[in-house]
């Protein structure tokens, strides 16, 4: 295929701002989709998405615009992925900038479109919901020409939801985006921009050819991670798969590979021929590595074996997710599990909850944190409870958080920031209105309450973005919550030593309000290493019997005891306490309620 | 096969339902009395052959046994068989001379009056019929036809009960010198009307309350009473010319012996098997009235379901409890926990080794009990 006819562009639009919409259109008016086919928001398949409105694994769409071939390659829109956003735009020459006309742009759509900037992509900026009647498309236009440094004419104004101007947009992309450069006759080198797992055909990768071409039954290689394998099937999806028996440079499909784990072939690694390979990957490859942890226990403990089946499933299709087996003295057996970010866990946590029908226990999340410990050795600790009670040296992830908020907020998210440790940066008009602040913060201040905070100190009008910026040392400490002079491992925490105090001092109330009396004085404790900061004292039941019992009511009674003793069953026993689960699910709530 | 030694009569007929009860009962139908004690008597001729030629303990419960017509409530007296106690429950409006006679004529040595409170507002509130003056006159009733053993039935734990009104329950009762006390915190059973109509109260009273079970104990104990069993109360042996004054009736139940209940819902437990006659009145009598043994539901005991039943109900005695009787119920590393948190008092013997609970375990015998039984399916 002659390069000139192919234009390959991504979408860059914050959730709810009408990007499926938009996206739906298009496969309509380009007659890829019937209306009557049309499912709504066709792209997001998994429901996941489709009930958050969000996208969470790309993914790419031919479709045929006049004597074009043009390529939509979706991007996730959020900040967890932004690694998975980055290499989408790089397989693409153009995007979209698609903002909601009655909203203006979010710091997340500003990240992105930062990033299409860098890759310099051509921008095609576009004002969507005009139909609304609080739509105000003369100033998100300006916003917009500002942002790309175009004039305001040349910001499209459209309604994805009305189909006005979309035909428009597609003109543009023709128009403005050049088609994609690259050598045919080069050896062949494609990007792998997206990946999923296909039960029957193993793992399908999401291509862009960049140079030569690639043919079915070709061996293959991914030239940074090294793994070898035959293209059983190319094809284009259109938007259902679509065979073809080759993919030219410049051309967007899917290559099916047969291989049976997604981490064998990562986002962002070069695939080329066996039979003449290219000398260089192309750039770029990163290894993500989760930053956010969090234990995921079974409330039942006999549903371990379906926990570890299930979140071997999950992994074949996100080769994001990590995870390692745990022992919680508290919780029993469960796993530690890495995640990019808040909401990847929050996904992986409803895909088990949901798809596994499986009952969890989560506990805080938590960052990974660098600790340098006497001897000099450096590790990286996942989980609190096993960060060293002596050590030279804390590190802890930063990133460089932007928040776009109406002027008249700027105060109470400084406020905010300062609050969280947070270094000010610089502050920027978007417009007239619209401020950006950029800070330095420690990501496990945002774990915990950050956007929660954010959300409510603005009224719900703040965006926030981050990205990931190194690690630095931190005044931080390790607070363990104690149970009957016994630490329960699952509640231990890692925080900086200003806040230590009230954080144990919530935990140990908390606690003491949820675990039912026993037969002798329960302390709770909070304390760092051997020094107890937070004290409450479950005082013992003074009487527990059984008023009566008679020839006529004994086998009553006995299966009272019998459910009494079944119940205890359920209990966890920390330092000779019996601790209802219910106790532990009420106190990690406390810490995720703040996460939300 | 050891013959039974325990009979218990159920009498089901009451003037009226008290809110908090659970018991088998029926309100009034006069006519039906002489009926129902017809089949009483059928059923004990059907069963008796367990029964010892002379029994132990002979328990008429209720329902209000003294509510039953006074010459069908003689003619069942005078056909039981004879026993060393015999025990007739009564409710104080119930009680005249004519019926402490025919008690007294009828053998019974024993009974056990339902006083509950002495407070009139609490009387009200428990629905109890009887003023604190009827609990007078039937001890006094009693007393003249020469009965020598009344138990008092108090509650605590009423909705509306403030710590002065059991301070004072107690004293009333106290000074009507009785043999016997039987205090139990008024339970409120879900689904009956009286948790319908208090239910929230006594949430919101649990507090203020804890300590009467305390305070109970300490007052009883202080004015010389034997704390024998969990909720039962006895003049010490010396300040009774020697007598034993606990319950034998319950004291067998407590101590795991076999007993046979007649009268509708009543339950025997013989051999390892426990049988619960159903609790409808008409079907009992028209079963035995056509010579047919009423409708029973069946429970086979297997060895370590009776231990755990010894367990359950041993520790709620003052008496050590062997532990080779319910050695396949026990749970020893939890044994030893609680008795190294003075729960549970273990006591050695030479080759036999017992265990009771501290005073402390007592007033959470519940709870540890609960923790000592070991579960068959566990």
């Amino acid at each position: 295929m002659e390069l000139e006819r192919i234009r390959n562009f991504a979408i860059i639009a914050h959730i709810d701002h009408g990007k499926s919409t938009f996206a739906d259109r298009i496969l309509e008016l380009t007659g890829a989709v019937s209306e009557r086919e049309m499912r709504e928001q066709l792209l997001d398949s998994m429901d996941l998405e489709r009930e958050r409105g969000i996208t969470i694994k790309a993914q790419a769409v031919r479709v045929r615009w006049r004597d074009h071939f043009l390529n939509l390659i979706d991007t996730p829109g959020h900040v967890d992925f932004s690694y998975e956003v980055s290499r989408s735009l790089q397989a693409c020459e153009g995007a979209l900038l698609l903002v909601d006309a009655s909203q203006g742009i979010e710091a997340q759509t500003l990240a992105n479109a930062y990033l299409a900037l860098d890759n310099d992509l051509e921008i095609v900026p576009v004002a969507n919901k005009i139909d609304l009647p609080q739509a105000d498309p003369d100033a998100a236009a300006a916003e917009l020409a500002q942002l790309v440094g175009e004039s305001p004419e040349r910001v499209l104004r459209i309604s994805a939801k009305t189909g006005k101007g979309v035909d428009e947009v597609l003109d543009a992309i023709v128009e403005r985006i050049p088609p994609p450069s690259g050598d045919p006759g080069a050896p062949a080198r494609a990007l792998v921009f997206d990946s999923s797992y296909d039960q029957y055909r193993g793992v399908v990768a999401f291509v862009r050819v960049v140079d030569g071409r690639f043919e079915t039954r070709e061996p293959l290689r991914a030239m940074v991670q090294g793994t070898s394998f035959e293209a059983e099937e190319l094809g284009v999806m259109s938007p259902v798969r679509e065979p073809v028996t080759a993919l030219g440079a410049g051309e967007v499909g899917y290559v099916v590979t047969g291989l049976k784990d997604v981490s064998r072939l990562r986002v962002g690694d070069t695939l080329t021929s066996r039979r003449r390979p290219a000398a260089e990957p192309l750039p770029g490859y990163k290894e993500v590595k989760p930053m956010v942890f969090a234990g995921i226990f079974p409330t039942d403990s006999d549903e371990y074996p379906e926990l570890r089946d299930a979140l071997e499933r999950l992994k074949l299709n996100d080769g994001s997710l990590s995870y390692e087996p745990e022992t919680s003295q508290a919780l029993g057996f469960g796993f530690r599990c890495g995640f990019l970010g808040l909401l990847h866990m929050e996904i992986v946590r409803e895909r088990l909850e949901r798809e596994f029908d499986l009952d969890l226990l989560i506990t805080a999340p938590t960052v990974a944190y660098r600790a340098t410990k006497r001897s000099g050795d450096v590790i990286e600790v996942h989980n609190p409870a096993e960060m060293p009670v002596e050590v030279d040296l804390v590190e802890e992830p930063y990133v460089k958080a932007s928040v776009i908020v109406p002027k008249d907020y700027v105060g109470p998210v400084m406020e905010l920031a300062n609050e969280r440790r947070g270094s000010f940066d610089h502050l920027e008009y978007l417009s007239e209105e619209r401020v950006l602040l950029s800070y330095a913060l420690p990501l496990g201040e945002i774990v915990y309450d950050f956007y929660d905070q954010l959300k409510s100190r603005t009224r719900g009008y703040a965006s926030f973005d981050y990205d990931l910026a190194g690690f630095q040392p931190g005044d931080l400490t390790r607070v363990d919550i104690l149970v009957g002079g016994e630490q329960v491992d699952a509640l231990s925490l890692i925080v900086h030593r200003d806040a230590a105090y009230d954080r144990g001092r919530q935990l140990v109330e908390r606690l003491r309000k949820e675990i039912p009396r026993q037969m002798f004085d329960v302390p709770v404790q909070a304390a760092i290493g051997s020094r107890v900061i937070a004290r409450e004292t479950i005082k013992a039941r003074r009487k527990d019997v059984l008023a009566k019992c008679y020839g006529g009511d004994i086998s009553r009674k006995r299966k009272l005891l019998e459910k009494q003793k079944k119940g205890k069953k359920r209990m966890k026993q920390v330092g000779g306490v019996e601790v209802p689960q219910e106790a532990f699910l009420a106190v990690l709530n406390l810490e995720s309620e703040r996460k939300r | 096969m050891s013959r039974v030694r325990h009979l218990y009569v159920h009498l089901p007929f009451c003037a009226h339902r008290c809110g908090y009860c659970d018991f088998v009962t029926v309100v009034g139908r006069q006519a039906q009395h002489r009926a129902y004690v017809d089949a009483l008597l059928a059923e004990l001729a059907l069963e008796g052959d367990v029964l010892a030629d002379r029994l132990d303990t002979v328990f008429l419960g209720g329902g209000t046994p003294t509510f039953t017509e006074p010459e069908e409530l003689a003619r069942l007296l005078a056909a039981l068989p004879a026993a060393d106690e015999l025990t007739v429950e009564a409710n104080p409006e119930t009680v005249t001379p004519d019926l402490a006679h025919l008690l007294r004529e009828g053998g019974v040595n024993r009974v056990s009056l339902g006083a509950q409170s002495f407070r009139p507002h609490l009387l009200r509130v428990l629905e109890r019929r009887a003023q604190p003056d009827d609990v007078r006159r039937a001890v006094y009733l009693f007393r003249d036809a020469g009965l020598d053993n009344i138990s008092l039935d108090l509650l605590y734990g009423i909705p509306g009960q403030s710590a002065a009104d059991l301070a004072s329950d107690l004293a009333d009762a106290l000074s009507l010198e009785p043999e016997h006390l039987s205090c139990y915190e008024l339970e409120a059973k879900p689904g009956t009307r009286f948790t319908h109509a208090h239910g929230g109260e006594l949430e919101r009273q649990a507090e203020a309350m804890e300590g009467y079970f305390e305070a109970v104990v300490d007052t009883l104990t202080a004015a010389g009473y034997r704390w024998y069993e969990t909720a039962n109360f006895c003049v010490e042996p010396d300040r009774a010319g020697g007598r034993d004054l606990r319950a034998q009736h319950n004291l067998a139940y407590w101590r795991g012996s076999d007993y046979l209940g007649v009268g509708v819902g009543a339950v025997s437990t013989v051999a390892g098997v426990r049988r619960r006659n159903l609790p409808g009145l008409s079907a009992y009598v028209d079963a035995l009235s056509a010579g047919a043994s009423p409708r029973r539901e069946v429970e086979v005991l297997d060895a370590q379901t009776q231990a755990c039943e010894r367990l359950m109900l041993g520790l709620r005695l003052d008496e050590p409890l062997a532990t080779a009787e319910v050695n396949e119920s026990l749970d020893h590393v939890a044994l030893e926990r609680l008795a190294a948190n003075g729960l549970v008092e273990l006591i050695s013997n030479g080759a036999c080794d017992a265990l009771r609970l501290t005073c402390r375990g007592r007033f959470l015998g519940g709870a540890v009990t609960a923790e000592l039984v070991e579960l068959a399916s566990a």
